[in-house]
């Protein structure tokens, strides 16, 4: 590393630029979340714990978190059973169509989410089911599934297909084969997907925002406060989000490091 | 395995919730979207029809043309920046970092951000950017400006700076894993005939990795497209994308069909770059 030609040091340079471009947004959001004074502004003021204890006092802003929680935790639920189902199926069966279902499922992560939060809202008001945050779950699960149908798939297509040939042919039942062998080959392609699902979820704004009626996420609370103002309130309950965040992404590394030794 | 008679049972066991699930509560959805985009509007409700209105105004009215001009124009300034920014990254991620340690956790940390809250990220770069902000009062206290300056937020630069902030990280990846999948000995046989650093780099390694680019930029492109939470933010009134104008149909101005034929639209032309992507992939592919 340390017999580097001018153009590799300029190189690093410009990474190194790139990645503190890319944590500048919530260096600042953490910075501020401690800072003793209703602008954002330097020079700081001092450290206060402050917009903490705001956060906690909040009672609209923790009923919105728990309102994203819920859906989270449902959507993701729901994306997972449906996913893991479609996943075997196009896995072991070859149907016709097989291509274009799939093709369909990842649609709404390639398309902006306001065309399908539009295309939800217009179904949901024909057949009369109110805007609510269970049709703020429905939405989620749907949209999401591709991520675990993708997932579980590619894990599927590595899995060894002799070691179900061996289970069948020990007259295990196909259930039992799927607890036993099936399974456990997919388990931490399931947890990623399940992680991944419940953050994008948890984060999602254009779905909700046509879906969900009096009941707010705490996404579409702060971007409505957000539109009135700036408060480093904001920054506070945004750190405590970045923090679980975090927990969740080393999660995951340990659960699918632990796997692949 | 082929489906027949003997498995049939299993297949549907397996998979009639998924297809039920994904007809009713996602194609259906979308075709009812399609269909409303030929409704009439009757104030203040809207009635089944079968009739071009809504898509006449919209082709026929210029603002609706060129609120979709400059909602391409900033997705496809977002995906040049994001490029040039996220390229040199997996570059250096793929080639020039060696340990493979490091190379795990610089990868890790560029993909970290896509996990933080999306809406946190873009309303940061409101609090950085904005007359009270972080920059001007930095900018202030080091002595470079007197007062604070109104350019930095509210206008098409810093919805471009917020966005590209977002994606770089979408197009590292998929460079990332091209870069990785060259194989090693093409470029040390390019370095062996004596052809330098620069011109291995035009001619072997960029051509090779144009399909990550490719894959990048088309999802960098359509995610900004419809992106509605950061022209709000830190758009400002010469700011209005898409995603704006179908937001308002559906709430002040309370014209369903109008928004869903304009949705439907924004589908189409979606559907179309993600076609002519796979088309350009393809044809790439059988070239090498």
């Amino acid at each position: 590393m340390n017999r580097l030609l001018w153009w590799q040091k300029g190189l690093v340079g410009f990474a190194v630029a790139v990645l503190a471009f890319l944590y500048l947004p919530i260096v600042v959001l953490v910075i501020f979340s401690f800072n003793d004074s209703k602008v954002t502004s330097f020079p700081l003021s001092g450290f206060t714990l402050h917009w903490y204890s705001q956060v906690l006092a909040n009672s609209q802003m923790l009923t919105a978190l728990g309102n994203s929680l819920y859906v989270a935790v449902f959507a993701t639920l729901i994306s997972v059973v449906v996913g893991v189902l479609a996943a075997l199926a196009l896995h072991r069966y070859d149907f016709p169509g097989k291509r274009l279902f799939q093709n369909v499922l990842i649609l709404p992560l390639s398309l902006p989410g306001i065309v399908t939060g539009i295309a939800m809202l217009n179904f949901y008001k024909q057949i009369g089911i109110p805007q609510s945050l269970g049709a703020v779950i429905i939405g989620h699960a749907t949209a999401l599934m591709g991520i675990v149908v993708s997932q579980v798939l590619a894990r599927l297509s590595r899995l060894n297909p002799r070691l179900l040939e061996a289970s069948a042919d020990l007259g295990v039942r196909p259930f039992a084969t799927f607890w036993h062998v099936t399974l456990p080959s997919i388990r931490s392609a399931v947890i990623g997907s399940a992680l991944l699902c419940f953050t994008l979820s948890f984060d999602e704004i254009p779905v909700t925002y046509f879906l969900t009626g009096r009941d707010v996420t705490l996404p579409i609370y702060i971007y409505s406060t957000l539109r009135r103002g700036i408060t480093p309130e904001i920054n506070a309950i945004g750190t405590m989000i970045v923090a679980a965040s975090i927990l969740i992404i080393i999660l995951s590394v340990r659960l699918l490091r632990d796997r692949g030794q | 395995m082929k489906l027949d008679r003997r498995n049939a049972a299993g297949f549907l066991g397996l998979f009639s919730l998924p297809l039920a699930w994904s007809l009713i509560l996602l194609i259906l959805p979308y075709l009812i979207m399609i269909s409303v985009g030929f409704w009439l509007r009757k104030y203040p409700t809207f009635v089944p029809d079968f009739q071009f209105a809504n898509y006449v105004q919209i082709f026929s009215d210029p603002q609706y043309f060129n609120v979709i001009l400059r909602t391409a124009k900033i997705a496809a300034l977002v995906t040049i920046t994001a490029t040039l920014l996220g390229y040199p990254l997996a570059y250096l991620l793929a080639f020039t970092i060696r340990s493979p340690g490091l190379r795990n956790l610089l990868y890790l940390l560029v993909i970290v951000p896509l996990w933080v809250s999306y809406l946190l990220r873009a309303y940061t770069w409101k609090t950085i950017l904005g007359t009270n902000g972080a920059l001007n009062s930095l900018l202030q206290s080091l002595g470079v400006i007197d007062a604070p300056l109104d350019i930095f937020l509210y206008n098409q630069g810093s919805m471009v700076i917020t966005l590209t902030y977002i994606f770089i990280p979408f197009m590292v990846m998929p460079i990332f894993s091209a870069l990785e999948n060259i194989p090693k000995n093409l470029i040390e046989a390019s370095e062996d005939l004596g052809i330098g650093p620069f011109g291995t780099f035009l001619k072997v390694v960029l051509p090779l990795s144009l399909g990550g680019v490719l894959a990048g930029a088309t999802v960098t492109f359509c995610l900004t497209f419809g992106d509605f939470v950061a022209p709000v933010l830190v758009g400002g009134p010469d700011g209005t994308m898409i995603a704006n104008v179908l937001q308002n149909q559906f709430g002040a101005a309370l014209n369903w069909p109008l928004g869903s034929a304009l949705a439907t639209l924004v589908l189409l032309m979606v559907m179309a770059v993600l076609w002519l992507s796979s088309k350009l992939d393809r044809n790439a592919r059988v070239a090498l």
